[in-house]
């Protein structure tokens, strides 16, 4: 008899255990995926790209339905979880039916931050999260709409040119005096707003939104200094918050997400959390690729291979900006004590800075040229040392690696 | 001259570079170039060619050229006039100067490159009409030792070798010669002889060179010892019983002096290799290779002439052949190999202040001969001043007016920039040139006259075996642009002697020349070409290279060789050679405790002179591209010298900074630098500043490679080069060296200014509105930048702690490319080649950075054909998944076929 593995969310995270899985002990576990969502799993990064038509909404899909009937998984998809019993290992369901397990994970992901300020309630203001978000932000964003996007994060400059592929004219309007500032530097974020303005997308930075003003929807965003930019759509993609409703009445411990240790292990045996719901040490990821890490990691355990660990990701952030290459990766800005290489080519739009420490690759910012972020993270990963490479570090690995070969398995 | 044809055929003509006098064939390229190859029928290269000469083809670009008169503004500028008024000007000068202050105060100062017809009109006008000998050359600071040692020794200046005989000798030994590097040709017919016949070569030089390298025997001199040597091989000769006394009674005069002295100097082996550095046993080697082999050439150069005691050192070689009687038959003999390709032809025509024409010299008789055959209104009575008098009398004042022909001597002469300001002092600066730009003329020349270059020009030359060759034009004149002999010639017109310099081309004066040679000499003179007088213009512009002499009324015509002295007739009074004491060698300048080092100099391989030619070539440029000092270790450690370091060489003259090479052909306590570096390719390393004004007492020559000199280390915080189209002006400070590339100009550089400073300096160094790539280490220093105009590569610059920055050899390559591609730009300033590297072509998978042209060759190759393959193969695709559309279509548009 199998055990019962029931996986709560039905996002990137949750298909990727299932595939880990599946590769490992296909069979050792009979297979629960819960999904509020009514859909079959679909590629969350490329919502974007669903907005500016670059792909059509049957391609995000992740695997199709047969793929998860071959793999012997029991979908249950447009329910929501609405509790978990852990001492009795059962999940309730929002139809009022109870799953048992043995095995519980949680990849409930996360949802946006609406902001506290007055208006947030009028419709036409959105968020940009799913699919329904989607089909509601094409409803909107018909020829000449005008759009204001709350946030110039990572969501908010792609949901910005989604809106704006799709017909809209686009505002960003940003908190901070520069975009992406928690993923690139000045120099970086100076070269990506004018790359997005060039695709027609209006910036306003050091910009703090005071209200969305309006009667019976939504017809302006007012910001603290006064100014007024006519909407008539709002998004807000001013970030997210890990959903951990369920695990926090199932009396799991709970920090900004569900505290999970190197196993992946809430607080309670048998409960695992992964994606942007998890918490690991003190840290909650917003990206798909920690959230891969973590799969292969608990999906090892799962399987009975405790020999490995998740020890945190090295975050790298790639923009899916059509024609905007920019990855950062580690410690982009430069600590005290670090040392930078720059390579910069205005006219290709290109810009390189790695941050050295201790003759350690610490960090990288790249924009234009990003075809070694990649390596640039593994190196920083595996904290090789690239002393002897360095000269040559920056003009990526096939020229450095040729002049000096480094140890890839350190 | 017909316009070019549209296929024109080669045409022959000769090298314009060192004295071996290589015959060249030149196709014009209808586009200003020609391809360059080696005459097969030359007798003096059959169809070699070295480094230099293959690389003429380079060097003919109009870009630096002089194309116009042009005149000295008062706020120091040039501009343009007419060839009537420059003309009129230099008449005027040189007889207002005459008037006021006497011929003495006026000189012309000619060059080994002039053709011998150009020679022999600027040596006439000064020696015949404007009364004074004060034409001297820069075949002084080459070769005149040799002439006054042969003088004394034969009677004449008269080279008695010929090549051939170096393909039968079967000792060959080259004394102060690097012929290697300096007559490659030649040396290569030697290495030639040594393999086929099994000739032995000595190599006799304080220094290490690359002809050392094939020798049986090399002996490290030590500096100036060379009479030492071959006075310690004289008496070696003598107590074997090695000379030949039949001929030493029969044919020469001054052994029992000469033998005396050597005594004194050298007693014997022991003596002999004390006084030389050397080690017994190899100084027994080489007595014994001498003593026993009678088929020996002795080849000397520069090591020899450029010496206060050069005279004597020539005159130490002589005194071992002529006691041996090993001169004048086939495979031996002493044989100056001269550096110019037309010292020989100036020695002809009397470009020397001490000749006076055609082999003759200052006596009444010769005077009055030569005066009668030019119809000449003031002939010079006495010698003139020798080059480093000649500027000497400049600096003081006693010469006021001053003509400089087709020579660099702000950069060649001893305390060169000394003799620079001198030239300031001029009232009238007059000088023939090819270059736009040089150190002589930016000495204050005040009337610069365009003269015809190699390839324009149109007369003879003649080589270090008296071969007398044509050189022929083959590219038209550009600009302005006329023949030295005209230059003069309209000059000595306007003068008023017009009857005399009527001359209608280069073979009118050809023919006159060869008439002086012949007039009243009756075989009393060896300068005889006068089978060649009668020569019609046709016969001339055919003329095969003919060895002199040639006299009437048998020419032979470059075929049979007459060998001089075959009879033991010397040119002397009583017809006997010369052995004549040498004084005990002694460097003129002893060492101090504050100069306590001796510097050499010399050439390196693929440079001539002042570069003013070759330093156009990029492939020559490659080979050696910055000024350098060699040092042996000990003296290198000693003095806190590294290896690729720099240091600051000085004399009491003047001071340089070169590059440091540590070099084991160095002796301890001998320096080496090139002379070729000149204020136009190097910062510092003018090396002729250092040099002092000590000459030899009777052939002036100047003592060029023993300057006691102190080296010190110079420390820079910055290496690095740039590259770029146009001229770029480097701030006060800056060590730089120029190098001819492709397209551009390079600079080796090296500073104590920050990458900051060099920064902010580029944001404007290649013009404003280039787009600059750059690169930053900051903590490396490490500095470098790109910039292009247009997509096009206009410039970079690269500066970084030493050892830091990169060989400018890939980034070279890609400036003189010209056009990038994105792949190429990307990777230029890493300073390495992007070539072989795997383009990954555009990103398609972010997350993995596999790009376009990787997906596509794997699915070119069969390793992937589906998305799920390529995930597999190349990971592209696996991870955020955002790509996978792409990838879906770049499937399916891979599989159609592509048809072009």
């Amino acid at each position: 008899m199998s055990e019962q593995l029931v996986v709560i969310g039905n996002g990137m995270a949750a298909v990727r255990l299932v595939e880990e899985l599946s590769r490992r002990a296909l069979g050792r576990y009979a297979i629960a995926v819960i999904g509020d969502e009514p859909s079959l799993a679909y590629n969350r990064v490329l919502l974007s790209s669903v907005l500016a038509r670059e792909v059509s909404p049957a391609d995000v899909e992740l695997k199709p339905a047969a793929w998860w009937r071959h793999h012997g998984v029991t979908l249950l998809y447009g329910q929501a979880a609405t509790a978990i019993d852990a001492d009795i290992r059962r999940v309730r369901l929002a139809s009022g039916a109870t799953l048992p397990f043995t095995r519980l994970v949680l990849a409930t992901g996360s949802r946006p931050i609406r902001l506290n300020v007055p208006g947030m309630d009028l419709p036409g203001v959105m968020t940009f999260r799913d699919l329904g978000d989607i089909a509601a932000l094409e409803a909107a964003a018909a020829a000449g709409a005008r759009a204001v996007v709350i946030g110039g994060g990572l969501l908010g400059l792609e949901a910005a040119y989604g809106l704006a592929k799709a017909g809209a004219a686009v505002s960003v309007v940003h908190l901070m005096d520069r975009l992406m500032e928690r993923q690139l530097d000045a120099r970086a974020s100076a070269m990506l707003k004018r790359a997005v303005e060039a695709r027609g997308i209006a910036v306003h930075l050091n910009a703090d939104t005071a209200a969305i003003r309006g009667q019976r929807r939504a017809e302006a965003v007012m910001l603290k200094d006064g100014q007024e930019l006519p909407a008539d759509l709002v998004v807000v993609a001013a970030g997210i918050r890990p959903n951990i409703d369920l695990a926090r009445t199932a009396g799991l411990d709970i920090g900004r997400g569900v505290v999970v240790d190197d196993h992946l292990q809430t607080s309670k045996a048998g409960i695992h959390a992964i994606g942007e719901c998890a918490e690991h040490r003190g840290v909650c990821y917003g990206l798909v690729e920690p959230a891969h890490e973590q799969a292969r990691v608990l999906a090892a355990h799962l399987c009975g291979d405790d020999t490995q660990h998740y020890a945190g990701s090295v975050l790298a952030t790639n923009l899916k900006v059509s024609g905007v290459n920019v990855f950062s990766a580690g410690d982009f800005e430069g600590a005290p004590g670090t040392e930078q290489v720059i390579l910069s080519d205005p006219g290709l739009g290109s810009y390189k800075k790695l941050v050295i420490a201790k003759g350690r690759l610490a960090g990288a910012v790249l924009f234009g040229d990003t075809g070694d972020g990649l390596w640039y993270q593994q190196l920083i990963r595996t904290s090789a040392s690239i002393e002897a490479i360095r000269d040559d570090l920056v003009f990526g690995r096939a020229l450095a690696e040729r002049a000096m070969p480094i140890d890839r398995a350190a | 001259m017909n316009a070019p044809a549209h296929h024109p055929p080669a045409v022959r003509t000769a090298c314009p570079d060192c004295g071996v006098g290589c015959g060249i064939l030149a196709k014009p390229d209808g586009s200003g170039g020609a391809v360059i190859a080696g005459d097969p029928e030359h007798p003096a290269n059959f169809g070699r060619l070295c480094s230099k000469g293959s690389a003429l083809g380079e060097t003919l670009g109009l870009d630096s050229r002089l194309l116009h008169p042009m005149l000295r503004q008062p706020d120091g500028g040039l501009s343009r006039t007419s060839w009537d008024d420059a003309l009129d000007r230099v008449a005027d000068g040189f007889a207002r100067t005459i008037r006021q202050h006497g011929p003495d105060s006026v000189a012309f100062y000619l060059s080994g490159q002039l053709l011998t017809e150009d020679y022999y009109v600027a040596n006439k006008l000064m020696k015949g009409f404007l009364g004074s000998a004060n034409v001297d050359t820069n075949s002084r600071l080459c070769m005149a030792s040799t002439v006054a040692g042969q003088r004394r020794a034969f009677g004449a200046d008269t080279v008695p070798g010929t090549y051939a005989d170096l393909d039968t000798a079967d000792l060959i030994v080259l004394v102060g010669s690097n012929a290697a590097w300096c007559h490659p040709v030649l040396y290569q017919r030697m290495i030639a002889n040594k393999r086929a016949r099994g000739a032995r070569i000595v190599v006799i030089d304080p220094r290490r060179t690359a002809s050392a390298e094939d020798a049986d025997l090399f002996l490290a001199v030590a500096p100036g010892m060379d009479t030492a040597l071959f006075a310690g091989l004289l008496v070696h000769l003598a107590d074997t019983l090695a000379l030949d006394y039949q001929y030493i009674e029969a044919h020469t005069v001054g052994l029992t002096d000469a033998l005396v002295r050597a005594r004194e100097i050298a007693p014997d082996m022991a003596a002999t290799a004390a006084a030389t550095g050397l080690r017994e046993a190899d100084v027994e080697k080489f007595f014994a290779l001498f003593r026993s082999t009678e088929n020996t050439v002795t080849c000397f150069s520069q090591g020899v002439n450029q010496s206060a005691q050069g005279t004597d050192k020539v005159t130490s070689i002589i005194n071992c052949h002529l006691a041996t009687g090993r001169i004048g038959r086939p495979g031996m003999g002493p044989f100056s190999l001269t550096g110019q390709p037309n010292a020989m032809g100036g020695r002809e025509v009397g470009g020397l202040a001490n000749q006076l024409a055609a082999h003759m010299n200052f006596s009444a008789p010769e005077i009055d001969r030569v005066g009668r055959f030019w119809n000449a209104t003031a002939m010079a009575r006495h010698e003139g001043l020798k080059a480093v008098q000649m500027f000497e009398a400049i600096e003081r004042g006693a010469i006021k007016a001053l003509w400089v022909m087709a020579t660099n001597p702000a950069v060649s002469l001893p305390r060169a920039g000394a003799m620079q300001d001198a030239m300031r002092k001029l009232d009238l600066f007059v000088v023939s040139e090819n270059m736009l730009s040089n150190d002589t003329v930016n000495a204050g020349a005040q009337i610069l006259l365009p003269a015809a270059a190699w390839g324009e020009k149109d007369g003879t030359v003649t080589n270090s075996e008296r071969r007398i060759s044509r050189q022929r034009p083959f590219l038209p004149l550009p600009g302005e642009a006329r023949a030295d002999w005209w230059i003069v010639g309209e000059v000595a017109r306007r003068m008023g002697f017009g009857a005399a310099f009527d001359y209608r081309s280069a073979a009118d004066i050809f023919r006159e020349h060869a008439a002086l040679s012949a007039f009243e000499n009756d075989g009393t003179r060896d300068f005889d070409i006068g089978a060649l007088a009668s020569l019609g213009d046709e016969d001339y512009n055919a003329l095969d290279p003919v060895q002199w002499p040639a006299s009437s009324p048998s020419p032979e015509r470059g075929g049979k060789e007459k060998r001089f002295f075959a009879d033991g007739r010397f040119y002397t009074p009583d017809g006997k050679a010369r052995l004549i004491a040498p004084e005990h060698p002694l460097p003129r300048v002893a060492l101090t405790p504050e100069f306590p080092l001796r510097l050499n100099t010399g050439r390196v391989r693929d440079q001539w002179h002042t570069m003013t030619r070759t330093g156009l070539s990029p492939r020559l440029g490659a080979h050696l591209p910055e000024p350098f000092v060699e040092v042996h270790a000990a003296d290198a450690a000693a003095m806190g010298l590294v290896d690729g370091g720099f240091a600051r060489l000085a004399s009491p003259y003047g001071a340089c900074v070169l590059k440091v090479k540590i070099s084991e052909g160095q002796q301890r306590g001998a320096l080496f630098a090139p002379i070729h570096w000149s204020h136009e390719t190097a910062s510092s390393a003018r090396i002729g500043d250092l040099v002092g004004p000590a000459n030899d007492p009777y052939s002036g020559q100047p003592e060029s490679k023993a300057t006691p000199v102190v080296i010190v280390p110079v420390d820079f915080a910055c290496r690095g080069f740039a590259l770029s189209r146009a001229p770029l002006a480097l701030p006060e400070g800056t060590w730089w060296a120029r190098v001819a590339v492709a397209q551009g100009e390079g600079l080796l550089l090296a500073s104590n200014d920050t990458p900051d400073v060099w920064h902010a300096r580029a944001q404007t160094m290649f013009g404003t509105g280039a787009e600059l790539a750059e690169y930053v280490d900051a903590p490396r220093r490490s500095y470098r930048v790109a910039a292009f105009v247009d997509g096009r590569l206009v410039g970079c610059l690269f500066i970084g702690a030493a050892g830091a920055v990169p060989s400018w050899d890939a980034v070279k390559a890609l400036f003189e490319a010209e056009n990038l591609g994105e792949a190429q730009r990307r990777s230029v300033l890493s300073g390495k080649s992007a070539d072989g590297l795997a383009d990954p072509g555009p990103v398609i998978c972010a997350c993995f950075g596999v790009g376009l042209n990787t997906i596509r060759a794997a699915l070119a190759s069969g390793a992937a054909a589906s998305v799920a393959d390529i995930g597999a193969a190349l990971r592209a695709g696996t991870n955020c998944g955002s790509c996978l559309p792409e990838l879906k279509r770049i499937v399916s548009h891979d599989r159609i076929p592509q048809t072009a």
